[in-house]
C-alpha cells in the first residue's frame, strides 16, 4: 500500500509541476496583415521576408512562451478590406496582437475596431502623418511622411541651394501629406514651390513623360517626387533620365520611397545623383544593419535586398519580442501598448525609440545620394543626418495631426 | 497658351505612347471583329512578351533587339493551343461565358507569374543606343521613345499593306465584313482566325516587351492596363485596323497634352472624350453599325 501512495504522490506533484509551467508558457498569436496579392503584394513582400526572417533566427528567444504567427492579405490600397480582416483577426482567430498594414487608408479604417477590442497595433508602414492619433491602440514603427518631407524641404533649401521647387505626387493620402511637409518646411526656409502636380493613382503606373515635361519647360532647381515605393519609383527614375531633367539642371529629390534599396539595382544609372531624405538604407554604417543585411543575403539570395519597410517590419518585431519578453507572456492590450510606447533599441535604422506621447517612432534621418560603388552596384553615401527626428506634423500641430489622441 | 516646344514635346510623347497602345490593342480588335469575341486575356499575352523579354535579355544574355523578336514569336505561336483547345469551344458561347474564360485565364497568367518571377517590379536594361536623348532640333526627345515610333510606324506599314494588298489580308477583311458569306465562298474561316489570333498575340507580346520601359513590369500588367486597350478598341471601331490606329493617336495624344497641361483633371480628359466619340458613333469611328 505504501509504494502505491507514494506513486499517488508522486505523480500528484509531476502533474501539478506541468500544469504550473504550462501556466506560464504562453502562446502569443500575432495578426500580421499586408498585402500579399493584386498590385502591390511586393510591399507586402519586403515586409513579410523581414517578419520570416525575424522568426527564424529569433523566434525561441521569447521561450518558454511561443509566438504564432497568423498571415491575412491585406487588400487593396483603398484599404476596403481592412477593417472585415482585422475583425475576423480579433473575433475569430482571436489574436493578441495586430501587426502590419502597408496602406494608411487600411490603418485609417482598422482604427475603430482596435480601440473597441482593445488590441495593439503594430505599424509596419503606414505613414499618413495623424493615424497614430485614431487610436490609443496603435503604436507606428516605420514613419511619417512628415519625417523625410519636412527635412527634406529644409535641407534642399539650405543644403541644396534650391530656390524654387516643383511637387508631384501621386495622389492618395500620404501624397498630399509628402508634399505638404516639403512645402511648408521649404517654404520656411526661403523657398518657392512652383508646380504641385498630382501623378495619377497607387494602382497604376501612368506614363510619367507628360509630368515630367512639365517640370523639364519649367525648370526648377529641385523636382520632389512622392511616389509608392514600388513600380512607380522605377518610373519615376527611369523618366527622369530619359527626358534629361538632370542635364536640365533640375535636381530629383524625395522621400527615400524614390529610391527603395529592394528596386534600386535595375534602376541603372539613371538613378546616379538621386537626393533622397531617408531613415534607412542597405549602406548604413552601424553594426545591426550588417548584421541584417548579411541575414538578409543569406535567406534570400544575394540580388534580393532589403529596403526601409523591411527595415520598420524587423524594427516592429523586435519591439514585440522584447516587450513579450519584458511581460513575461502575459499582458492586456493596455498593459502591452505602455510597455510598448516606452521602447528604445538599435536597429537596422540606428537609434529608434517610440515617443511615449504620440506613439509614434522616433529615428535619424540621413540626407543620402545614390551613388555608382566600386564594384558597379548602386549605393548610397550619407550626405548628412539629423539624429533623432519627431514627426513634425504632431509638433507643430499640423491640421488633423493637432487634434488630441482619441 | 502651350508654346511651340511644348506642343512639339506633347505631339511627340503622345504618338510613343500611341504606338505602344496601337501595337498591344491591333490584336485584340482584329479578333473581336473576326469572331466577336471579347478576349480580355490579351494583356497577358502582351505581359508574357514583356517578361520573355525580361528573362531573355537578363538569363540568357540575348540584345534587346532580337529578344523583341523572339518573345513575340515564342508568344504568338503559343497562343495557338490555347485559341485551338480553349477559344474555339466558345466562338459560339455567350459573351458572359467568354469574358470567364478569358478573365479566368488572365487571373491564372497573374498567378504563374508571380510564382515564377515574384511581385516585384522588373525592368528591362537597353542598349546603350536606346537611351538618352535625342536633338530634333526645336526640342531634344528620349532616343527610347523615338525607337518606339519608329517601329510603331514600321509596323504599320507591313500590318497595311498585308491587310489591304494580300490575298490573305483580303480574306480577312471579308471575314469581318461577313462571315457567312466568307465561309460560303470557300474561305476556311476558322484556320484565318487562328492566324490573326497569333499575329495578334505575337503583336501584342512586342507591345508588352515595349511597354516595359514605361509602365514597368509587374505580374498585375496583365489586367491593369486592359480598361485602355478596350477602350481603344471600342473607340476605333471592332475588326479596323484604321480605326484602331487613330483611336490610339488621338486618345494618347489627348491623354499626355491632358497630363502635360492641367495635371489636376489630366487623367480624365481621355475618358470623357471615348464617352463624347462614343455618343456620336456608338460603333467606334471606324465600326460597321
Amino acid at each position: 500500500m505504501k509504494k502505491s501512495t507514494m506513486a499517488t504522490w508522486l505523480g500528484g506533484a509531476a502533474a501539478g509541476l506541468l500544469l504550473a509551467t504550462a501556466a506560464q508558457a504562453e502562446n502569443i498569436k500575432i495578426g500580421v496583415m499586408l498585402p500579399f496579392s493584386g498590385v502591390n503584394a511586393d510591399l507586402g513582400d519586403v515586409q513579410i521576408k523581414a517578419i520570416d526572417l525575424y522568426m527564424k533566427l529569433h523566434g525561441k528567444d521569447v521561450a518558454p512562451h511561443t509566438v504564432e504567427l497568423i498571415k491575412r492579405d491585406e487588400g487593396p490600397p483603398s484599404g476596403a478590406n481592412a477593417k472585415t480582416v482585422a475583425t475576423e483577426l480579433i473575433t475569430r482567430d482571436k489574436v493578441n496582437l495586430i501587426l502590419g498594414v502597408i496602406f494608411s487608408p487600411s490603418a485609417i479604417a482598422m482604427a475603430p475596431v482596435m480601440t473597441q477590442a482593445k488590441i495593439p497595433f503594430v505599424e509596419t508602414n503606414a505613414g499618413t502623418a495623424w493615424i497614430t492619433n485614431l487610436s490609443p491602440y496603435i503604436v507606428r514603427f516605420s514613419f511619417s511622411m512628415w519625417h523625410d518631407g519636412y527635412a527634406m524641404g529644409q535641407y534642399a533649401a539650405k543644403d541644396l541651394k534650391c530656390k524654387t521647387a516643383a511637387m508631384g505626387y501621386t495622389d492618395f493620402p500620404p501624397g498630399k501629406d509628402s508634399t505638404d511637409a516639403f512645402k511648408m518646411s521649404f517654404e520656411k526656409n526661403g523657398g518657392k514651390i512652383t508646380d504641385s502636380i498630382p501623378m495619377g493613382s497607387p494602382a497604376q503606373v501612368p506614363d510619367m513623360a507628360p509630368f515630367f515635361q512639365r517640370v523639364k519647360d519649367a525648370k526648377p532647381d529641385c523636382f520632389y517626387v512622392f511616389i509608392p515605393s514600388g513600380n512607380h519609383a522605377s518610373a519615376v527614375v527611369k523618366t527622369y533620365g530619359e527626358l534629361g531633367l538632370r542635364q536640365a539642371g533640375i535636381k530629383l529629390v524625395g522621400p527615400k520611397d524614390v529610391i527603395p534599396d529592394s528596386k534600386l539595382q535595375p534602376m541603372g544609372d539613371a538613378a546616379v545623383g538621386t537626393i533622397v531624405m531617408s531613415s534607412y538604407s542597405n549602406d548604413l554604417d552601424n553594426k545591426v544593419n550588417k548584421e541584417f543585411v548579411k541575414a538578409w543575403h543569406d535567406a534570400y539570395g544575394k540580388d534580393n535586398y532589403p529596403d526601409f519597410m523591411s527595415a520598420a517590419a524587423w524594427d516592429s518585431m523586435h519591439a514585440v519580442f522584447q516587450t513579450i519578453k519584458k511581460l513575461n507572456g502575459k499582458f492586456t492590450g493596455e498593459q502591452f501598448v505602455d510597455a510598448l510606447k516606452n521602447w528604445s533599441g538599435e536597429g537596422p535604422r540606428g537609434p529608434v525609440k517610440i515617443d511615449p506621447a504620440t506613439r509614434d517612432i522616433v529615428q535619424n534621418e540621413y540626407a543620402l545620394e545614390v551613388i555608382k560603388k566600386p564594384d558597379g552596384k548602386l549605393g548610397t553615401k550619407v550626405l548628412g543626418t539629423i539624429p533623432q527626428v519627431k514627426d513634425e506634423c504632431k509638433a507643430l500641430k499640423v491640421g488633423r495631426c493637432g487634434e488630441a489622441p482619441k | 497658351m502651350p508654346s511651340f516646344a511644348a506642343i512639339i514635346s506633347i505631339l511627340f510623347d503622345g504618338l510613343a505612347y500611341a504606338m505602344v497602345l496601337f501595337i498591344i490593342s491591333v490584336g485584340l480588335s482584329i479578333t473581336m471583329g473576326l469572331m466577336g469575341f471579347v478576349n480580355l486575356a490579351h494583356g497577358a499575352f502582351a505581359m508574357a512578351g514583356g517578361y520573355l523579354v525580361v528573362s531573355l535579355t537578363r538569363s540568357l544574355g540575348i540584345p534587346f533587339l532580337p529578344a523583341l523578336v523572339i518573345a513575340a514569336v515564342i508568344v504568338g505561336a503559343a497562343s495557338i493551343p490555347f485559341e485551338r483547345i480553349l477559344y474555339s469551344r466558345l466562338y459560339k458561347a455567350t459573351e458572359l461565358d467568354q469574358v470567364l474564360l478569358t478573365i479566368g485565364l488572365a487571373f491564372m497568367s497573374i498567378a504563374v507569374c508571380t510564382m515564377i518571377y515574384g511581385p516585384a517590379p522588373l525592368t528591362i536594361r537597353l542598349p546603350s543606343i536606346l537611351t538618352g536623348q535625342l536633338d530634333i532640333g526645336v526640342r531634344t526627345v528620349p532616343t527610347y521613345r523615338a525607337f518606339v515610333i519608329v517601329v510603331g510606324v514600321v509596323l504599320i506599314a507591313v500590318l497595311w499593306y498585308t491587310f489591304e494588298r494580300t490575298n490573305i489580308g483580303a480574306k480577312i477583311r471579308a471575314a469581318v465584313d461577313n462571315r457567312r458569306m466568307a465561309q460560303s465562298i470557300g474561305i476556311n474561316v476558322d484556320r484565318l482566325f487562328t492566324l490573326t489570333f497569333a499575329l495578334g498575340s505575337g503583336l501584342a507580346a512586342l507591345g508588352g516587351g515595349l511597354a516595359v520601359q514605361t509602365f514597368g513590369l509587374t505580374p498585375s500588367f496583365a489586367v491593369l492596363y486592359l480598361v485602355f486597350f478596350l477602350l481603344i478598341v471600342s473607340v476605333g471601331g471592332l475588326g479596323s485596323l484604321k480605326g484602331t490606329l487613330v483611336a490610339s493617336i488621338v486618345l494618347g495624344v489627348f491623354d499626355v497634352g491632358g497630363k502635360y497641361l492641367t495635371p489636376e483633371a489630366g487623367g480624365f480628359f481621355i475618358y470623357a472624350l471615348a464617352l463624347a466619340i462614343l455618343l456620336v458613333k456608338p460603333a467606334g469611328l471606324y465600326g460597321r453599325e
